[in-house]
């Protein structure tokens, strides 16, 4: 401690990390930044646009649909998956057999590559040979999900909590099992009914892990794309097209590489600001 | 205010127990006085925690009944026993204030709001709780949330009895002293039965009026802090109350003399000890409290190996033909060197059978 020496050499060792950053974040990430504000021909030609692309995209009533239609899909997956989660946590067996049973049966949906989550629900539901459309409109429901868009909106929920509420299952199965004993038997003698154990124990116990799940699986459903455009490709018209969606179809089907790029930037920081407002309010009583 | 009665009690945490060996609680037939204060005192594993889960009917004994002022309440469930406890952590409920944890199990038994009140803030005021007392419970240091967990016991009127499972474990030694005087005045005060669990002698013989000394599944001795001391009815009580334990030597009979190798003892018990050994094989021992042990002029032999000054006395260790012997002597006591010989207070040596005091009966 006393012979300190410094050798600049050091630095050296932090290299492989910082090319291994800059090629996969950071070049990336400039790349974006440098099509957002400028409008090309090919040919490596540049003119610079200042915010005429943001402002397009920001203007748009394209941009405003999509965007509707993610803050509805994130809100309603939200609202179904953490309740239904936390009440499937709370049924599930604490000790025995049934534990590992259990664990790997929320586990599997989980497991599964999410393009073959798409494939699927498609075949799944589709109304004259998939065993859901098929059921639904034997049953005399009218149900047609590459032609109707509430039909649609029904079955991407479908898939989405069906593939996501183990996530929520499992992060408050874990915060449930790491409520020590001495609580429930406190509560029983203080006379406490089941409710209110589960509002004044279980719950509060429960709320890291549950603002976890919160937050990933806002942000994950706030990204989704691979399941649903196996699924409906965003149809039937632009029903079901969400921002991803619509941001590849931008960038990849009209080639408008500028507007693309300023609503990836866009989207970028909807994202970032939407976590840090929920993470922000969600620890703000932890702190008191 | 109810006198509790533990009758044949045993409990096996296995489905179908065979031997004795497969019992927490082996056999146990105990009366918790009205207003009393106990303790249960042993080592970990001992079924203390067990016994109070009894009582509190978070666990259903195998066996046995247990009585609350002559009625059956074996059955009964927890919340109807009118039961109080505190348990080894602080059990809180974090995102309540301490008034709401207070006011808790009154809310629970849908006491009106007005009794609450008054009721809450006399306990506050005699647990020293009320300053901060709209703050959240879960900013409060550790000896104040376990304040409220006793809190939450106190409030109640209907509580027949407090009991309390190693309550101080987590809590500071300075706020220790504190909390166990505290707890003492309270029992004073609102004289509810108390039954205190814990595996620290101190903590036991301070707040206890009588003390459960608790080996293997079994209450091995009950009695005053004194009774315990002067005369341990197991060798695990010798052992396990005093500090240091009691000496315990094995020893033949010949005849109607006690022989601690080779060399007669005599023993406060030995004339009704021996007569009840007739043509038993049990196991024989003698015990003597370090306090009862003098040097003297003729005696035991014994080689004097360390002296350790503990302040208010002397512990020293000497050895007879590899038995080691403890003496504790008053601080300013000559000390023999090398070799001396010591000599057992006769009124306090008793003799042991299979480890229980002999000519007393091993019931529990």
């Amino acid at each position: 401690m006393i012979n300190k020496t410094i050798r600049q050499s050091a630095w050296l060792f932090v290299v492989p990390v910082v090319l291994l950053v800059a090629f996969n974040a950071l070049i990336p990430l400039m790349t974006v930044v440098n099509y957002a504000f400028q409008e090309t021909f090919g040919d490596n030609v540049f003119f610079w646009e200042g915010l005429t692309w943001f402002e397009q995209v920001l203007n748009s009533d394209r941009f405003h649909d999509a965007f509707l239609r993610q803050i509805m899909f994130t809100s309603i997956i939200l609202l179904i998956e953490v309740p239904l989660g936390i009440a499937i946590a709370l049924s599930m067996p604490r000790k025995g057999p049934w534990v590992s049973v259990c664990l790997v049966l929320m586990a599997l949906p989980l497991l599964i590559p999410w393009n073959v989550v798409g494939a699927m629900w498609n075949i799944f539901a589709l109304p004259d040979i998939g065993l859901l459309g098929y059921s639904l409109n034997s049953m005399g429901i009218d149900y047609n999900f590459t032609q109707q868009p509430i039909s649609a909106w029904a079955t991407m929920i479908l898939m989405d909590v069906w593939h996501w509420t183990s996530l929520v299952v499992l992060l408050a199965y874990a915060g449930l099992t790491a409520i020590p004993e001495a609580y429930y038997q406190a509560a029983r003698i203080d006379g406490a009914s089941k409710w209110a154990v589960f509002k004044w124990i279980q719950l509060p116990k429960m709320k890291r892990v549950l603002t976890i799940a919160i937050l990933l699986r806002f942000m994950d459903s706030f990204m989704i794309y691979t399941e649903l455009i196996v699924l409906t490709g965003g149809g039937p018209g632009n029903s079901t097209t969400l921002l991803s969606i619509d941001l590849v179809k931008l960038a990849l089907g009209q080639f408008d590489l500028g507007p693309a790029a300023a609503m990836s930037l866009i989207y970028f920081f909807i994202v970032l600001l939407i976590c840090w407002v929920f993470y922000t309010l969600m620890m703000k009583n932890e702190k008191q | 205010m109810t006198k509790i009665a533990l009758q044949n009690i045993r409990h096996s945490y296995l489905g179908s127990p065979q031997t004795d060996g497969d019992f927490a609680i082996k056999h146990i037939n105990t009366v918790f006085e009205d207003g009393g204060a106990y303790a249960l005192l042993g080592p970990s594993g001992c079924g203390k925690t067990t016994l109070l889960g009894i009582v509190s009917g978070l666990i259903s004994p195998t066996s046995g009944r247990i009585l609350f002022d002559g009625e059956d309440i074996t059955r009964v469930d927890t919340i109807h026993r009118h039961i109080a406890q505190v348990f080894q952590f602080p059990v809180i409920y974090d995102t309540m204030t301490v008034f709401d944890n207070l006011a808790f199990p009154l809310r629970n038994r849908k006491v009106p709001e007005s009794d609450i009140k008054a009721r809450v803030l006399d306990v506050a005021k005699m647990l020293d709780l009320e300053e901060g007392i709209h703050r959240r419970a879960a900013s409060l240091t550790v000896d104040g949330k376990q304040k409220i967990s006793l809190g939450r016991g106190l409030v109640r009127e209907d509580v027949n009895v407090m009991m309390f499972d190693e309550p101080l474990t987590v809590i500071d030694q300075n706020m220790k002293w504190e909390l166990r005087s505290k707890l003492k005045e309270l029992h004073q005060n609102v004289r509810t039965t108390m039954i205190y669990v814990t595996h620290d002698q101190t903590e036991a013989l301070t707040f206890a009026d009588e003390v459960l000394v608790m080996y293997e599944g079994r209450v091995v001795q009950s009695g005053t802090p004194v009774e315990l001391f002067e005369k341990p009815r197991h060798t695990f009580v010798g052992y396990f109350i005093g500090s240091p334990g009691m000496n315990i030597f094995p020893c033949q009979i010949s005849g109607e003399t006690v022989e601690f190798s080779g060399l007669p003892i005599e023993c406060d018990n030995q004339i009704q000890g021996i007569r009840s050994l007739q043509d038993s094989q049990a196991i024989t021992e003698i015990g003597i409290r370090p306090e009862y042990v003098r040097f003297s002029n003729q005696g035991i032999p014994v080689r004097i190996c360390r002296v350790d000054d503990l302040g208010r006395h002397q512990l020293v260790h000497v050895e007879h033909e590899h038995h080691a012997i403890k003496l504790i002597c008053p601080e300013d006591a000559p000390i023999p060197e090398g070799s001396a010989c010591v000599r057992f207070e006769k009124s306090r040596t008793f003799l042991y059978a299979d480890k229980w005091l002999a000519g007393e009966g091993s019931q529990s």
